[in-house]
């Protein structure tokens, strides 16, 4: 029966082609601009480490005095070096790293290379088990490692490839900032987006080359990179000296596997705070937040206002489409009156016409899905080939594909749902007298 | 001509008519949200920054093993080496004027902070004003292209040097009229004392320039984009920006000679292809995310307004060979072929109406919304006039080639069977 149908749905449409035509492209152009918009959104608040982010937490204490330069009940985004020091130290966490962004230069031995600077990550050892960075070469360095200031060095396969053409690099020499650190260790392709641990240095397409012990890089004054917020007689900005404990500016992760221990982590979170205002560091009241990945993200905005606005733009250009569609098939079907009157006068039920007018709209459909998917494709070519920091990441994975189709169609059979509805009321009778 | 009879047939319609109409309300909704979107993002990259934006760029340096900036002796040391690379690009053939500057407008590093008519303010002290500051030495005004209104710009004397975290006191600043205009509204700025940042010690406004706007392009600094301090200090630092201006027609050649001019002073520092860019390129980065926004958004327009005028075709061309015999029985019984127009015209313009009225209360809806969501402005009722009266003329240019093929139709079609 169906193929039945089927035949008939290409015949009717091939009677009109003008209006098929019309009825396609609205669909193809609707679902092609919201998929493209749709993949964007996708992917800007995709998951940077699935299977790890859910038992990620990103802790926030408030140290702040009351001269309310901060607006809002939040505590600050980020952590003094007092505290985050304070917080490591408890290791309350099975896994815990304090980390802060830098940029360092590096000054290759080889006389054909300039002295060139990269991005880099400062901070302490559990960075590499926590966030499961996987590794080319060689490992992170020892937790014991982080308080002996030992001058290690993990870069990545970037940096490997233009200081050693990719080979094997673990136990060789790089100088950073005039200092000679020891590799022990090569990221293999690690790019986690957002840059969800600091999203003060951009939230896409960036990437550290060099990964320092921390405590080595605060003895040797490395430049600081990324925001610091400060209250009272603090002076933050960038540069060779860190800011006071008046100041924020280091990002704490903790890794935690179970509810129970989330709560326990915010409990301690709690007396660690009120015991700082018993010793007269806090002003306020305990004000904490552990939130994950997700949650933190969210907090954060990461993804772009316009992003969001684009598509929704974008959907309410599809649901004038369909609202067209609708409008088109509606006329059509009605049109076939008489033709549908036979139909059932012949014995056709009301259920087989509805089936059969659903089948033509759902070619309608699947036509205009595969030429919404081709537009979709054109339009993140096009977003790919805009400057912009997530342009590289516009890629249609096979989730948003079979969105797509799914879309496509779904849409497509909503649209005919009510047209065959209508055409379905009419009275076989009427129909054959009236010619 | 009687609407009655009009609105009876329009009622054996219904659900065309409602689509027709609903299709039309949402386009207009939001069509004229998205323009009044682009229109405030054009708005916003076209309004001048106070620069002379020709013949104007920036070099961004940073020296390896530089002394350390925490120390009085490395801060002077520092400041040895930026003077030596301000003197051999004031020698540069073809460059007209050169400033050291922590920042320009639209390059989104900038250093903020408040001025205020007390001193000693409390941090969060809601008497003062935000401000960006701009560190730089007396060629500034000539190098930035700015027009100085009152008093008078720095000379070598007002030129300080500091390392780039102390906060020594500024005795001699220079404001922007926004800036004057907001702490003396009677407009006697030059000569007054301020204080910035809190500080006790008294800085003396001694000249006003008419515009320049902050370095932040991001929401955060909207309500101080035009609240700019030029401040006659070189900042010390292992990095430093250094705006050229150079002679008509030879920015590419002094463009393309810095880099290995720098190298040849000092060869222990880091240039890179971001190191020197010219202002047109600063402005188009800053504003590259509007710009895309904008056309997006005209794109989108575009093919809305022609899927509904397609629609309107479409339907009503549907209409007219529906009602085939009908209208051969009104030609039959006297009607002319204006009046068949005229019948489809109006027909349209009622239900384009009913459309646009529904439009506009969407398009009302849909901004106040995305004032809540989006941080934007109401949307001004000239937008929507202009789009209810579009919308109109859309209707109307649509249907015409259907009304004239149903106003074609013969007499003699009324004798014959549908």
């Amino acid at each position: 029966m169906f193929a039945y149908y089927l035949d008939l749905a290409l015949r009717s449409l091939k009677r009109n082609k003008a209006l098929t035509a019309l009825m396609v492209l609205a669909i193809a152009l609707g679902i092609g601009a919201s998929m493209t918009t749709l993949t964007v959104l996708h992917v800007l608040s995709g998951d940077p480490l699935p299977g790890r982010s859910g038992t990620l937490y990103y802790p926030q204490i408030d140290p702040r005095d009351n001269s309310g330069l901060f607006p809002g009940k939040e505590p600050p985004e980020q952590l003094t070096l007092t505290d985050g020091q304070n917080l490591l130290r408890a290791g309350r966490a099975d896994h815990q790293a304090l980390m802060t962004g830098g940029s360092v230069p590096i000054q290759p031995d080889s006389s054909s290379l300039d002295p060139f600077y990269v991005e880099a990550r400062y901070t302490t050892a559990d960075f590499f088990p926590m966030f499961g960075t996987p590794f080319l070469y060689g490992q992170g360095w020892a937790a014991a490692d982080d308080e002996a200031r030992v001058r290690d060095v993990v870069i990545n396969s970037e940096l490997n490839q233009r200081l050693f053409a990719g080979a094997d690099s673990v136990g060789r020499t790089l100088r950073v900032a005039n200092t000679a650190f020891r590799i022990v260790g090569v990221l293999d392709n690690w790019e986690p987006s957002p840059h969800f641990y600091d999203l003060n240095t951009g939230s896409y397409g960036y990437t550290e080359q060099v990964f320092l012990p921390l405590q080595t890089a605060l003895g040797l004054h490395m430049d600081h990179n990324g925001s610091s917020d400060c209250w009272g007689n603090g002076a933050g900005g960038i540069g060779g000296t860190y800011p006071s404990e008046e100041c924020v500016w280091l990002q704490f992760w903790v890794r935690l596997d179970s509810p129970a221990q989330v709560a326990a982590y915010r409990e301690f979170l709690v007396r660690y705070s009120q015991q700082q205002k018993s010793l007269g560091r806090f002003v306020k009241a305990p004000n904490v937040r552990l939130r994950d990945v997700r949650q933190w993200l969210a907090y954060e905005r990461v993804v772009p206002n316009d992003v969001r606005l684009q598509t929704g733009l974008a959907f309410g250009f599809l649901l004038v489409c369909l609202v067209n569609t609708v409008g088109l098939m509606l006329a059509k079907f009605l049109r076939r009156a008489s033709e549908l009157g036979i139909r059932r006068a012949l014995g056709a039920s009301k259920r087989a016409l509805f089936t059969q007018l659903l089948v033509e709209s759902g070619v309608v459909g699947l036509v205009g899905g595969a030429g919404g998917l081709l537009l979709a494709l054109l339009g993140l070519w096009l977003v790919r080939h805009r400057p912009s920091d997530y342009a590289p990441l516009a890629h249609l994975d096979p989730t948003m594909l079979l969105v797509t189709f799914l879309l496509a169609v779904g849409a497509s059979l909503l649209a005919g749902l009510l047209p065959a509805w209508r055409a379905c009321q009419i009275t076989p009778a009427l129909q054959l007298k009236s010619n | 001509m009687k609407l009655h009879p009009m609105i009876a047939a329009l009622r054996r319609h219904k659900a065309g008519v409602v689509l027709i109409a609903l299709q039309i309300a949402l386009t207009l909704a939001i069509v004229c949200n998205a323009i009044f979107i682009i229109g405030s993002r054009i708005e916003r990259v076209n309004r001048p920054t106070g620069l002379d934006e020709s013949n104007l760029f920036l070099v961004t340096q940073q020296w390896v093993g530089a002394p350390s900036a925490d120390t009085a002796d490395g801060v002077e040391k520092l400041d040895v080496m930026q003077r030596e690379d301000l003197a051999a690009l004031r020698n540069l053939p073809g460059v007209e004027a050169v400033a050291p500057t922590n920042s320009l407008p639209l390059l989104n590093s900038s250093w903020t902070g408040s001025v205020s008519l007390k001193p000693d303010t409390r941090p969060g002290d809601k008497s003062g004003t935000r401000t960006a500051y701009y560190f730089t030495d007396e060629q500034a005004l000539s190098t930035m292209g700015l027009k100085l209104v009152a008093g008078r710009a720095f000379n070598a004397g007002d030129v300080r040097h500091q390392g780039f975290r102390d906060n020594p006191p500024r005795p001699a600043l220079i404001v922007t009229k926004a800036l004057a205009d907001k702490l003396f509204p009677k407009g006697n700025a030059v000569g007054s004392v301020i204080y910035s940042d809190g500080s006790g010690a008294p800085s003396t406004i001694i000249g006003v320039v008419e515009r320049l706007q902050i370095p932040a392009t991001g929401s955060w600094g909207n309500n101080f984009t035009w609240y700019s301090t030029l401040v006659p200090t070189r900042l010390d630092a292992n990095f430093t920006r250094y705006a050229v201006r150079t002679k008509p027609g030879q920015l590419d050649a002094v463009m393309r000679a810095v880099t290995p001019m720098l190298y040849k002073v000092d060869p222990m520092r880091v240039l890179d292809d971001d190191s020197v860019k010219s202002f047109a390129d600063i402005r188009a980065k800053a504003y590259r995310a509007d710009v895309g926004m904008a056309i997006l958004m005209g794109v989108i327009c575009l093919i809305l307004i022609a899927v509904t005028a397609a629609g309107i075709v479409g339907l009503t061309s549907f209409w007219v060979g529906q009602r085939h015999r009908q209208i051969g029985v009104r030609r039959a019984l006297g009607a002319r072929k204006l009046d068949i127009l005229h019948y489809f015209q109006l027909e349209n313009l009622l239900i384009a109406g009913v459309g646009a009225v529904l439009g506009v209360l969407l398009a009302i809806g849909l901004n106040l919304w995305l004032i809540t969501r989006y941080e934007m402005s109401h949307l001004p009722v000239l937008y929507v006039l202009v789009g209810t009266v579009a919308v109109l003329v859309l209707g109307q240019a649509a249907v015409f080639v259907p009304a004239r093929r149903a106003s074609n139709v013969s007499p003699v079609s009324a004798t014959r069977a549908a």
